[in-house]
């Protein structure tokens, strides 16, 4: 038994909340900032993200997410047949997940 | 958990072409399903360099906007959104398999769960939209 064995489910539970804040929450934010705002359908200053409860639903939206993507990320490539340097891969996918979360956190502090 | 698992390193693994999933297209739609976590994240990241703007002023945040405008960017918001609705409906269908809802004796069909998801989907958005035009300064 390997360390990452036992932590798999722990692992796989930030999985599925992330598979489930992206697929309920996701598209209507990539139609907001990636085409409304931008396009000039909606005008916005930011005002909003100095909400304490828009921060921590912001924290949610993105860190989550993450962690999906760190999963699925690490088994595709195993899949891929890269599966001789696991160990490396787990450390960079669940490590950048990690890292995201961090600098997530001090952004939405900062704003 | 312990002991449940054999030792990976006697266990056999077919030699796999790294292409393998090119060769029957429910391979390349796994593929596709993958993959969308890629793009989901990437936009994620986007997003929060947009917010983090503010921390240089509301006219960066704007500025930053505007520049979103540009047609690589407009492109690449199309491409993670076809991607980000694709996980919605792949994950909304495999959820319905790995939940089962009965109604009594008897099992809910899967399509049912699953457009059951699809509404709350849209009731979701359709709250984070008018809760964002709600806020927004």
């Amino acid at each position: 038994m390997t360390t990452e064995k036992t932590t798999e489910p722990f692992w796989w539970g930030l999985f599925s909340a992330g598979g489930v804040v992206a697929a309920f929450l996701v598209p209507v934010h990539i139609i907001l900032v990636g085409f409304a705002l931008p396009l000039g359908w909606i005008t916005d200053t930011g005002a909003l993200y100095r909400y304490w409860w828009v921060k921590l639903y912001l924290f949610v939206l993105i860190v989550l997410p993450l962690y999906h993507w760190a999963h699925r990320f690490y088994f595709t490539l195993n899949d891929m047949g890269l599966k001789p340097i696991n160990k490396t891969l787990a450390v960079l996918c669940y490590g950048g997940a990690i890292i995201g979360t961090a600098v997530t956190a001090w952004v939405l502090f900062k704003v | 958990m312990t002991g449940t698992r054999p030792d990976p390193s006697k266990l056999y693994y077919r030699k796999m072409p790294a292409t393998w999933w090119l060769q029957k297209q429910s391979y390349f739609l796994f593929m596709l399903r993958e993959l969308s976590s890629v793009f989901i994240a990437l936009f994620l990241l986007v997003y929060l360099y947009q917010i983090y703007q503010l921390t240089q002023g509301p006219e960066a945040y704007v500025a930053f906007t505007r520049r979103l405008s540009s047609p690589g960017w407009i492109f690449f918001n199309l491409i993670a959104l076809l991607f980000a609705m694709y996980h919605s409906v792949t994950w909304f269908q495999s959820t319905a398999v790995v939940l089962p809802v009965r109604l009594g004796e008897r099992l809910v069909p899967r399509q049912i769960v699953t457009a059951l998801h699809i509404g709350a989907w849209m009731v979701v958005s359709l709250g984070v939209l008018i809760l964002f035009l709600a806020l927004k300064g």
